[in-house]
C-alpha cells in the first residue's frame, strides 16, 4: 500500500500512467476490430524507412514536443502560458515562404532565396515575436495570457497578409526534407525534436539557467532582491518559447509542404499547454519537470492519433483535449488536493481506532 | 476649491471617445462619396455587431473582477450552429424544434456553461484563461459535433424576427437614395435587445449591491474578502452573468448571420476583450464600465466598415488593427500603473 502511494505520488506518474491508458485502449480497440493485439506496437520497414504507429506518434508528434520545450520555461518562470505559439508557429511558416516566393507569388519551383537565409529570418522572426511577448510580460508587468493575447490574433493575421491570403506552395524536394525526409530510417522531425530536446536539457543541466528560471517562478521578488534579474529571465525564457515555436512552425510548414497560414499551428497551445500540464508541471509556475512535459507532449500525439483511428474528426477532438485539461487542472487545484488529503487522513484515523 | 474630476480613468474612457469621433470623421471625409455619411451605415455597424455588444458587456463584467473569458467566441459559434440545427427540419437531419423553445434553450445553456466555468473558477480556484480555453476548445470541437455543414435557418419565426426592421422615428437621417426612394434609416431587433442589454448592465454596476461588489473584487480581493464580502460567490455569479450574456449575443449574432457553421465568429473573443480593454476597462479589474465597452465595440466595428468599404484591403487587416490598438492601449495603461505608483 506505501508502495503504490509512493508511485502515485511520484511526478513521473501522471504522464507515464496517461500514456499507458492511451496504449491499452488502442490495444482494446484493436482487438474489438479483429486486428493483432499488438498491432499498435508493430513497427516494421519499407523501403529502408522505420514504419508503424508509433513512429507515426514520434513523427507527428515532434512539433507539440518542441513547443512543449518552450512552454515548461514560460509556465515555469511566469505562471502563465504563452498562448501565441499557434500563430507564430504561422507567421513563421508564411515568412519563410514569402522569403522563397516573392511576395504575392503563391507557386515556385525554385528558391528566390537560399533556403538556409529564409530559415534563419523566419525563425529570427519568431524570436521577435518572443521578445514582444516577454518584454510586455516582463517589463511591463502584463499578465502574459493577455499580453500574449495579441500575437495569437495578429500573428496569424500578419501571416495572411505577408502571403496575400493564399496557400504558398513552394515545390522544391529540399524544402520537404526537414518535415517529410529521413536520415537513417527515421523520419527526420524526429531527429529535430530530439536535437532539441538534447540541446535543452543540455543547457539546463550545464547552466544555472533552469535553476535561476526556478527561482524567478516561484517568488519573483524575492529572487529579484537575491539578485536575479527577474524581468530579464523571464524575458528569456519568453524569446526560447518564440524561437521553439519557429522552429515547429518551419517543420509543419516543411511538412505540408506549402505554407497554409490558415492551418499551420491551429489549436497547437492548446496541444502545448496540456502536455505542460499533464508532464506534472504546475500551471502555478515554481518547479519545472522537462521530461515530463516530453512524455506529455507524446502523449497528447498519441491521444489525437487514437482519437482519429477511433473515427473523431479533427474539428471534434478539442472536445476531448478541453475535458482532459480541465480533468487534470481540477485535480492539481488546490482545494481538490485538501479535499483527498482529508480524506486520506480520515482513513488513517480510522484505521489507527 | 474643486477638484478637477479627470483621472487617469475617465482620461481613457475620453480618449476611446475621441478615437471613435475621428475614426469614424475621417471615414466619412474619405469615402463621402461610398455613403459613409448616411446614418445608416452607423446604425449598420450595431446592427452586425449587436452580438458583440451583448458579448462584450458580459466580458466587461468579468474583467471588472479582474479575470478574462475566452470561451465566448466558440460558445457564440456552438450556439449559433445550435440554433440552426435545431431550426432545420427533421427531414433534412435538424431537430425540427421551434425557435422560441431553441432560444429558451440557448440562454439555459448558456448559464450551465457559465456556471461550471464560475465553479472552476471561483472555488477551485483555477486560472480563468485556462479554464476558459479549455472552454473555447470545447465550445468549437461541439459545434463540430452538432454539424460539420454549414446550415442555413428557414424557420418562418426566427426569419421575421431577423427581417424586422425598426425604423427611426420622425424619419431622422432620412435620405432619398439613388432611385429616388426615400429611406427611413432602421435597426434590427438585436440592436434593440443589445442596447437594453448595455443599460441594464450599466445600472446594475452602478447602483446593485453585486455590481459594487464586483468592482470591490477588482479593485482589490483581499480588502473585499475582510470587508466581509463573499468573494467567491460574487466571481460565481459573474462568470454566470457573462455567460448568459454569451447566450443572449448569441441570439443576436445568430440573428444576423441566419446560418450555423464552424468557422463561425472565430476571434470573437479577441474583438469582446479589446473592446473592453479600448473602452478603459483595466485588465487588472476594479476600473471600466459598459459605456466605454460600447465605444470599444463601435471602433472596432468602425475599423471593420473602413476596411470593408474601402473593398481592396485584405481581409485580415481589421484583426491586425485591432491588435495594433489593444496593444497600444494595454501600453497606456500600463504608464497609467505607473504613474499611479509614482505618486504614492
Amino acid at each position: 500500500m506505501n508502495k503504490l502511494n509512493k508511485i502515485t505520488k511520484s511526478k513521473m506518474f501522471l504522464p507515464i500512467f496517461a500514456m499507458v491508458l492511451v496504449m491499452c485502449i488502442n490495444v482494446v480497440y484493436d482487438i474489438a476490430n479483429g486486428n493483432p493485439a499488438l498491432n499498435f506496437f508493430q513497427i516494421g520497414i519499407t523501403q529502408g524507412h522505420l514504419f508503424g504507429r508509433l513512429i507515426d506518434i514520434l513523427n507527428r508528434g515532434s512539433e507539440i514536443a518542441i513547443l512543449a520545450i518552450g512552454m515548461t520555461l514560460v509556465v515555469s518562470s511566469s505562471a502563465g502560458t504563452d498562448i501565441s505559439v499557434g500563430s507564430v508557429m504561422s507567421l513563421t511558416g508564411g515568412t519563410c515562404c514569402m522569403l522563397l516566393a516573392g511576395y504575392g507569388v503563391d507557386h515556385v519551383n525554385q528558391y528566390k532565396i537560399p533556403l538556409g537565409l529564409a530559415m534563419l529570418i523566419a525563425v529570427g522572426v519568431a524570436c521577435l515575436c518572443g521578445l514582444f511577448n516577454g518584454a510586455m510580460v516582463a517589463y511591463l508587468n502584463i499578465q502574459p495570457m493577455v499580453a500574449t493575447l495579441i500575437l495569437w490574433s495578429a500573428g496569424r493575421a500578419i501571416g495572411l497578409l505577408l502571403c496575400k491570403s493564399k496557400i504558398v506552395y513552394v515545390r522544391v524536394d529540399s524544402f520537404q526534407f526537414m518535415g517529410n525526409g529521413y536520415i537513417l530510417g527515421i523520419p527526420t522531425p524526429v531527429w529535430i525534436a530530439f536535437g532539441c530536446i538534447l540541446i535543452a536539457s543540455l543547457v539546463l543541466r550545464f547552466t544555472a539557467l533552469g535553476t535561476f528560471v526556478q527561482a524567478v517562478g516561484i517568488n519573483k521578488k524575492a529572487a529579484r532582491i537575491s539578485g536575479f534579474n527577474s524581468a530579464k529571465i523571464i524575458c528569456i525564457t519568453y524569446i526560447i518559447c518564440g524561437l521553439c515555436a519557429g522552429i515547429a512552425g518551419l517543420t509543419n510548414t516543411s511538412r505540408i509542404y506549402s505554407a497554409d497560414t490558415n492551418n499551420i499551428g491551429l489549436n497547437m497551445e492548446m496541444d502545448a499547454i496540456l502536455a505542460v500540464a499533464l508532464g506534472g508541471n504546475s500551471l502555478g509556475g515554481g518547479r519545472f519537470f522537462l521530461a515530463g512535459s516530453i512524455i506529455g507532449a507524446y502523449t497528447i500525439q498519441a491521444v489525437t492519433t487514437t482519437l482519429y483511428a477511433l473515427g473523431v474528426s479533427s474539428a471534434q477532438a478539442p472536445v476531448f483535449k478541453a475535458i482532459v485539461v480541465i480533468l487534470i487542472v481540477v485535480i492539481q487545484s488546490g482545494p481538490v488536493k485538501d479535499y483527498f488529503k482529508k480524506l486520506s487522513a480520515k482513513k488513517h484515523t480510522v484505521k489507527e481506532a | 476649491m474643486k477638484k478637477s474630476k479627470i483621472n487617469s480613468n475617465t482620461l481613457l474612457l475620453i480618449i476611446t471617445i475621441v478615437l471613435f469621433v475621428v475614426m469614424y470623421g475621417a471615414g466619412c471625409a474619405v469615402y463621402s462619396n461610398k455613403g459613409f455619411t448616411h446614418l445608416q451605415t452607423l446604425l449598420n455597424i450595431f446592427i452586425t455587431n449587436a452580438g458583440l455588444i451583448c458579448v462584450a458587456a458580459g466580458m466587461t463584467c468579468v474583467m471588472l473582477t479582474g479575470g478574462i473569458d475566452i470561451s465566448v467566441g466558440s460558445c457564440v459559434a456552438m450556439y449559433c450552429m445550435f440554433l440552426a440545427v435545431g431550426m432545420q427540419a427533421k427531414e433534412d437531419g435538424g431537430w425540427g424544434m421551434s425557435s422560441p423553445v431553441l432560444m429558451l434553450l440557448v440562454l439555459i445553456i448558456g448559464i450551465v456553461f457559465g456556471s461550471v466555468q464560475g465553479y472552476l473558477i471561483a472555488y477551485l480556484d483555477i486560472q480563468p484563461f485556462i479554464v476558459s480555453m479549455a472552454g473555447l476548445f470545447f465550445g468549437r470541437g461541439m459545434t463540430a459535433v452538432i454539424s460539420n455543414q454549414q446550415v442555413d435557418i428557414q424557420e418562418p419565426l426566427f426569419k421575421a424576427i431577423s427581417q424586422l426592421r425598426i425604423y427611426m422615428p420622425f424619419g431622422i437621417g432620412a435620405y432619398v437614395n439613388k432611385k429616388g426612394k426615400l429611406m427611413v434609416p432602421y435597426i434590427s431587433v438585436g440592436v434593440v435587445v443589445a442596447l437594453l442589454v448595455v443599460v441594464v448592465i450599466y445600472l446594475m454596476l452602478k447602483y446593485t449591491k453585486f455590481g459594487r461588489s464586483i468592482y470591490a473584487i477588482g479593485g482589490n480581493q483581499q480588502s473585499a474578502t475582510l470587508m466581509g464580502l463573499n468573494v467567491k460567490k460574487v466571481k460565481f455569479m459573474t462568470y454566470i452573468l457573462s455567460g448568459f450574456l454569451t447566450a443572449i449575443g448569441g441570439i443576436c449574432f445568430c440573428l444576423n448571420t441566419m446560418n450555423g457553421n464552424t468557422q463561425q465568429a472565430i476571434g470573437l473573443e479577441m474583438d469582446a476583450i479589446s473592446s473592453a480593454v479600448i473602452g478603459g476597462t483595466l485588465l487588472t479589474g476594479g476600473v471600466g464600465n459598459v459605456i466605454g465597452t460600447l465605444f470599444g465595440v463601435m471602433i472596432n466595428g468602425t475599423i471593420s466598415s473602413l476596411v470593408k468599404t474601402n473593398g481592396k484591403l485584405d481581409s485580415s487587416w481589421p484583426n491586425v488593427i485591432t491588435a495594433i490598438l489593444l496593444c497600444f492601449f494595454i501600453l497606456l495603461q500600463a504608464v497609467f500603473a505607473k504613474m499611479k505608483e509614482a505618486k504614492k
